[in-house]
């Protein structure tokens, strides 16, 4: 018997269960994307954009005559914090962060010419796409909780033994729900980004369409409104705020729906890009 | 009744459009184990049929399947196939070990067995040095080796390799070369596309030689040659007196013409039939007396066989 004909022989079918198979598969994924994409000096770029609210906050923080001049206003604290998380940390720096991460997760790959190294191996097309996914959403999430609690520690501590308080009462459950909404936020706008950098060469011009109708989001009739991510996140703030004289107003949708549905809309926009990858031809300067 | 094993790669009227620019076209195949090589100028289909065994691309119409086995189902399929493609290109920031390793674990061994097999890889291509290197700082030759190790570590039965000679050094590709014979001899498949016909003649067992996205002729080399009934064998016979040969070799029809080398020591005799051709040699040897140095065909190699065919420069 030849050796090709022997190895035939021994082909084993795949288990009726291949879950612990795909769960090793994913986890060497995760492993070497991290390694690839954050151990890297191409991801101090990264790390510098998350970092930067916190060095915002601190910077604001620093002018303890600024927290003092409003007497120690928590309230009024909390509402400067839920104005600059969802302004400048949710819309800005979770937005474009996900983009960077979750559109080089294929795009990269397809750009250095090194995908079809995944596509010889033994692997599901969609455990690839899981893995990969898993993979922006540990760093991504890494980054951003780090971000968000590093910013709420930072602007919170020049109040003294006021933000010392603050965080051992309400502003526990408002801190865990702020990181909640940054978690969300990974998970959601990762799984668009994911997409969109299957679907395109040049993904930047969707990406910014992206981000413009996000930002429009509060000038969209009801409807519309339900057509984003950001509608979703700004219902879940621990603390309304508000949306500027020409907002269309329209009733936050309840936690309850709102968290579900975005991971069910996460988990349609994943199988929509393990179809996409199913059909990927590796042709790189023709694709 | 146990169904009886695929030991071949078999293309059955394939072919590949890129838009309206062919690839390949009605390509129907069938390779044995061996090693067997694609030869063909840029743009003559090799890649693509590379690519199309894989799986990395699909084919427009007809089927392809390796060892019985379609690349539909890659948790099988590609345990028996292992490629080293063209792309001179690595993920980032990996290492020789690391590359290797990692695609392992991917493959679902475990990480002893993925560092086992990454060691003897890296050994078999003699990048053991250079193992903790970033694959940045490797010079082609070592990214070449660092590609096929990491295409062999998993042991592949099936092996296929698109100009896995490009960038080495003629040491490194004389033990390469005798790696693949090593590996063929085990029982494996190995496809190899190389522009370097001599050493293609060298190592192959069968060869396809494609232009413009067709097959233009398969088998083994000799036997192709055979089969050009239109080109007639060249064949030079150094002996003492060319001049009594030339006068006696046109006793024989498939001889076709007889020309006497410049030197005045030897005949290039052109005939449809060598082996008749050998047969009166043979005689006229003993019967005329001559004293033959040499004989032997010159226009019998690959390299022949591509010019007949394909015609133009090398092979690309």
């Amino acid at each position: 018997m030849s050796a090709s004909t022997e190895a035939i022989a021994n082909i084993q079918p795949s288990p009726a269960r291949p879950w612990s198979s795909w769960a090793s598969q994913i986890a060497a994924i995760l492993r070497l994307e991290v390694r690839k994409n954050f151990l890297g000096r191409r991801a101090i770029l990264i790390y510098l954009f998350a970092a930067t609210p916190i060095l915002l906050m601190a910077a604001l923080s620093a002018q303890i005559s600024w927290a003092q001049s409003r007497n120690n206003n928590i309230g009024e604290v909390n509402i400067v914090f839920a104005n600059l998380y969802e302004g400048l940390i949710l819309r800005t720096i979770v937005f474009f962060g996900c983009a960077w991460v979750f559109m080089n997760l294929f795009r990269g790959e397809i750009v250095d010419r090194s995908l079809h190294y995944y596509f010889l191996c033994p692997l599901r097309r969609e455990v690839l796409v899981c893995g990969k996914y898993l993979s922006g959403l540990v760093a991504s999430v890494a980054l951003f909780t780090i971000t968000t609690a590093g910013s709420l520690l930072f602007l919170y501590i020049g109040l003294g033994s006021a933000g010392a308080s603050y965080f051992g009462g309400a502003g526990k459950n408002q801190a865990l729900a702020y990181l909640g909404i940054t978690v969300l936020g990974c998970i959601g706008y990762g799984a668009a980004f994911l997409v969109i950098g299957l679907f395109f060469r040049n993904p930047i011009i969707p990406a910014l369409l992206a981000y413009g109708w996000e930002w429009i989001n509060f000038l969209l009739p009801p409807v519309l409104k339900k057509i984003s991510i950001i509608h979703y996140l700004h219902s879940l703030s621990p603390v309304p705020i508000s949306e500027g004289p020409f907002a269309i107003s329209i009733e936050p949708t309840p936690a309850y729906l709102s968290i579900p549905g975005l991971l069910l809309v996460t988990a349609a926009v994943l199988v929509l890009a393990s179809f996409r990858i199913r059909r990927m031809e590796i042709k790189y300067g023709g694709e | 009744m146990e169904k009886p094993l695929d030991n071949t790669i078999i293309f059955d009227d394939v072919s590949k459009f890129y838009g309206e620019i062919l690839g390949v076209n009605r390509v129907s195949l069938t390779i044995e184990p061996g090693i067997t090589s694609l030869v063909g100028p840029n743009g003559s289909g090799k890649t693509t049929l590379m690519n199309l065994m894989t799986g990395l691309i699909r084919p427009t119409r007809g089927r392809v399947s390796v060892l019985g086995l379609r690349a539909d189902h890659p948790e099988v399929f590609f345990r028996k196939i292992g490629y080293c493609s063209q792309f001179d290109s690595f993920p980032r920031a990996l290492t020789g070990f690391q590359f290797i390793g990692s695609y392992l674990r991917v493959h679902g061994r475990s990480k002893q067995e993925s560092q086992d097999l990454a060691w003897k890889a890296l050994h078999r291509v003699d990048l053991l040095d250079a193992a903790h290197l970033k694959i940045g700082a490797y010079s082609k030759g070592m990214r070449q080796r660092v590609r096929l190790a990491q295409s062999i570590a998993h042991e592949p039965v099936v092996m296929i390799l698109d100009e896995p000679l490009n960038g080495l050094d003629p040491m490194a590709r004389a033990e390469t070369i005798r790696l693949f014979r090593q590996l063929a001899a085990e029982g494996l498949h190995l496809i190899v596309s190389s522009h370097i016909l001599h050493e293609v003649d060298m190592m192959s067992d069968q060869v396809i030689l494609l232009n413009n996205g067709y097959v233009v002729a398969e088998g083994e080399v000799h036997g192709v040659r055979d089969e050009m009934e239109e080109h007639p064998m060249q064949i030079l016979i150094r002996c003492d007196r060319p001049g009594v040969l030339a006068a006696r070799v046109f006793e024989q029809d498939s001889v076709v013409e007889a020309k006497i080398h410049k030197d005045k020591h030897g005949l290039f005799v052109k005939t449809r039939d060598a082996d008749a051709f050998y047969l009166l040699l043979n005689r006229i040897v003993v019967e005329d007396g001559l004293k033959v140095e040499s004989v032997a065909p010159v226009d019998d190699d690959l390299n022949a066989v591509y010019q007949y065919l394909i015609g133009g420069g090398e092979a690309s």
